[in-house]
């Protein structure tokens, strides 16, 4: 694009390209400009309100509005009143749901793209299209059936009950399922080093307790809504590759699981990195489920970061509390997705050196040089 | 790849200081407007000379129940500007909370509004109010309880809209299957006890609510107690009362005669689980009536009292009152409009449309007449007690329902010391 042109400046200047840093501005001037007024002002405007006062009536920028300092993040952070109690729950409940849900949707969502990827499959076009479809369906209305088909007495219970299971009373259970499969052994209260202590008004015992039942039917709904999209990434990627690497690995004599792990994986990298970052961000930013079905219930087991932001603003009229969450979750989201990059970074370059000269046996294919197709996806 | 990063930041760092001076202009307009208003009127209403009046049509924004409320206060106002000459139109807004807050904060909002008791004291003490009480011609005739529901810091701020209470209903099929008669309605906690067990069967469990403070807080006020004291001005919530009550509320969970709508029957709400024949009791507000009709026409129920607690009769009530914006340009308009919208025609009007209870006394023989047999609910407001107003009240709540749904395995005093706490903290 347009920000190759300042690149090229250092080694041609003057000439033809004399004015391309000019035009090359201009050319991106309205999307600066748009990305400045609807991103980057509200932005500033939501860290201004969350180290002041404003409660709400008139312009943040009036004249009785007056800075806080940290008084907002300290409120949340370490206040020790309802406030960090709440704050805590919710990153409590939205960090199990991010931990089962991200590797869960990556995996189901590779698996189908494999699946649909395969040339003898039959009827791919239709099955591309059923596992796809989730995902075009608005939350709103997902979020809808799935409160019906997980009702007391709804489809997934009868089903359960088919085979003998009683299930649960899913949307109305606060219930850790942890804690759940701990009470059959006999363990209804947690060690008092667990439940004496804990961590933003949480005890420990809570923290480990896993999602609640109600938010174990939350972290099957995101599976099934976005694995479609992340399929749909994978199988780009996959068609993407070259079949010229695999059919090497054949006459090597890989197998098919080798040939996956070794092979295809490796080669999937920016593409898995992609998935990655964008599941942890939306796994971190629920809330239109939220909104739509539990507001937050059973016993706050439903609350996430975004959906208590949304009311401590909105509904109790705490602006700066509100804006302040907003905040610490945006430094959790980028913290996680720069510790994934660092973890997914690339380590090609040694390993090629070393295979370079030593290369001629037909050995190790998992040893394969593989860093083509990278650039293009991550850099969107 | 280090370098593009840079020059990224570069351009980033452009477009944020030219989206700063662009934030400062819009600072610069919003900064004047603000100080216009807040100079204009510090001290609230005190006579009728010092409202704001011109010739701009009103927006009334409402948090509809349903297709029947919306039609009806519709035709409230439309009935009042034909007669008064002023425009008026009628906002049911899908996200009241949300929507009232955005007027707010751009300086335009909605005239006049449906304002709940929860957000009375944030609204109020943020400035987005209009005192106007004191102006209202009929004042005196609102029932005193709903008059300090809506009472902050010494000031009526809005006129109560209409009211519910909470009452016991009974199914009638399972009562008679159960060998009782009208002589045996529950007068005391130990009646209710031993009722909710003749009632409890192998399908039906004697009483049924949903777990949390707006149905189980009657138990409280019967004992003598509630969350904060009438005013919401002193936490009261550890008190020995309120410990007694979810004492009493824990026994008969205990027993298995009382369970939890959601958890225990996997219903709605108590009405639903009465309607479905799940429980032979409720608690639940006079709206209950509407529900059963629509959802269970064929259910046969009786409306009695509350049982008597250690301390007399007792039980809650709820609120919503006509709110109007302070930076309404016609507040005069606004302020006969909702004498309009509160007079005996008009509420009884409403009460028939959607099922709700005339905040007014004068209107309360007409709207017996017109409900023999929800006469128990109104008679509530002799003894009902407020839900708490201080603000940030709401999310103590919400965090007292949270453990109630825990009450079978908790400890009441534990949960109630902990409510102390969150509300005392509310004060400072």
């Amino acid at each position: 694009m347009t920000t190759t042109a300042p690149a090229l400046r250092p080694r041609r200047r003057g000439g033809i390209h004399r004015g391309e840093a000019a035009s090359g501005w201009l050319f991106t001037a309205p999307m600066l400009v748009l990305l400045g007024l609807f991103l980057v002002v509200p932005v500033l405007m939501a860290l201004w309100v969350s180290v002041s006062d404003w409660n709400g009536n008139g312009s943040p920028f009036a004249s009785g509005v007056s800075f806080v300092g940290t008084d907002n993040y300290r409120a949340i952070l370490a206040g020790g009143g309802l406030a960090e109690q709440d704050f805590g729950t919710a990153l409590r409940n939205n960090a199990w749901y991010v931990v089962l849900v991200v590797p869960l949707q990556t995996a189901l969502s590779l698996y189908l793209a494999v699946l649909v990827n395969r040339r003898m499959l039959r009827g791919r076009g239709f099955f591309r299209t059923a596992f796809y479809f989730p995902s075009v369906t608005s939350s709103v209305a997902i979020t809808v059936l799935w409160l019906f088909l997980f009702s007391a007495s709804g489809a997934v219970n009868q089903v359960l009950s088919w085979f003998g299971v009683h299930g649960p009373n899913w949307f109305s259970d606060p219930s850790g399922i942890i804690h759940d499969a701990l009470e059959p052994l006999g363990v209804e209260q947690g060690p008092a080093a667990l439940t004496q202590h804990g961590f933003l008004g949480v005890s420990w015992w809570d923290w480990v307790g896993g999602p609640s039942v109600a938010m174990t039917a939350f972290i099957l709904m995101a599976i099934f809504t976005t694995s479609g999209t992340f399929m749909l990434v994978f199988l780009a990627a996959l068609q993407n590759l070259s079949s010229e690497v695999t059919e090497a690995a054949m006459v090597d004599g890989a197998n098919g699981w080798q040939r996956f792990w070794r092979i295809t994986l490796p080669q999937l990298r920016p593409t898995l990195f992609t998935v990655l970052t964008l599941g942890l961000i939306g796994g971190w930013q629920i809330f239109d489920q939220i909104y739509t079905g539990t507001q937050g219930g059973p016993a706050k087991t439903t609350l996430s970061p975004a959906y208590l932001s949304y009311q401590t603003a909105f509904t109790n009229q705490q602006w700066g509390q509100g804006a302040a969450i907003a905040f610490v979750l945006f430094v959790i989201i980028v913290a996680f997705t720069l510790l994934q990059r660092w973890v997914l970074r690339e380590r090609g370059v040694p390993r090629r050196k070393r295979f370079g000269p030593v290369a001629p046996g037909p050995a190790t294919p998992g040893a394969t040089p593989v860093t083509p197709a990278t650039a293009p996806e991550v850099t969107r | 790849m280090q370098r593009s990063t840079s020059r990224w930041l570069g351009g980033c760092a452009i477009a944020a200081t030219a989206a700063l001076a662009l934030s400062a202009c819009g600072s610069g307009s919003g900064f004047s407007s603000g100080d216009d208003t807040t100079g204009g009127s510090t001290g609230g209403a005190t006579s009728t000379a010092n409202l704001t009046s011109s010739d701009s049509p009103l927006t009334v924004m409402i948090g509809s129940s349903g297709d029947a409320e919306t039609t009806a206060v519709k035709k409230a106002v439309a009935d009042w500007s034909a007669s008064s000459g002023t425009k008026a139109s009628v906002v049911a807004a899908t996200d009241l909370n949300q929507q009232l807050a955005q007027g707010f904060a751009a300086k335009k909002p909605a005239d006049v509004f449906y304002l709940s008791t929860d957000a009375l004291a944030g609204y109020a003490s943020n400035g987005s109010l209009l005192p106007y009480g004191d102006l209202l011609q009929n004042k005196a005739d609102f029932y005193p309880s709903l008059v300090s529901s809506f009472t902050y810091q010494g000031q009526l701020y809005c006129a109560p809209k209409d009211f519910s209470t909470l009452q016991l209903v009974i199914r009638d099929d399972d009562w008679k299957a159960a060998g009782l008669t009208d002589a045996d309605y529950p007068k005391t906690w130990d009646d209710l006890e031993s009722v909710a067990k003749k009632l409890t069967t192998g399908k039906t469990v004697g009483l049924s609510t949903n777990g949390e403070y707006a149905r189980i807080g009657s138990f409280m006020v019967q004992a003598g107690g509630n969350l904060m004291n009438d005013d919401s001005t002193q936490a009261t919530a550890d008190s020995d009362a309120n410990v007694q009550a979810l004492t009493f509320v824990k026994k008969l969970l205990d027993e298995g005669v009382y369970k939890y709508a959601k958890e225990g029957l996997g219903e709605g709400d108590g009405g639903q689980a009465l309607g479905s024949g799940k429980a032979a009791m409720t608690i639940e507000g006079n709206w209950v009536t509407g529900e059963l009709k629509n959802d269970f026409p064929d259910v046969k129920y009786t409306v009695v009292p509350l049982p008597s607690g250690p301390a007399g009769q007792g039980t809650l009530q709820f609120s919503n009152c006509w709110g109007i914006a302070k930076d309404s340009p016609n507040q005069a308009a606004a302020l006969k409009l909702v004498e309009q919208l509160t007079s005996t025609d008009d509420q009884l009007a409403f009460s028939k449309a959607f099922g709700v209870m005339p905040s007014i006394q004068s209107a309360a023989d007409a709207w017996k007449q017109d409900n023999p047999a929800l006469v128990p609910f109104l008679d509530a407001a002799a003894y009902a007690k407020g839900v708490p107003t201080a603000k940030g009240a709401a999310d103590v709540v919400a965090d007292f329902n949270s453990q109630l749904t825990n009450l079978a395995k908790s400890d009441p005093k534990t949960i109630l010391d902990s409510v102390q706490k969150n509300l005392e903290a509310l004060g400072q």
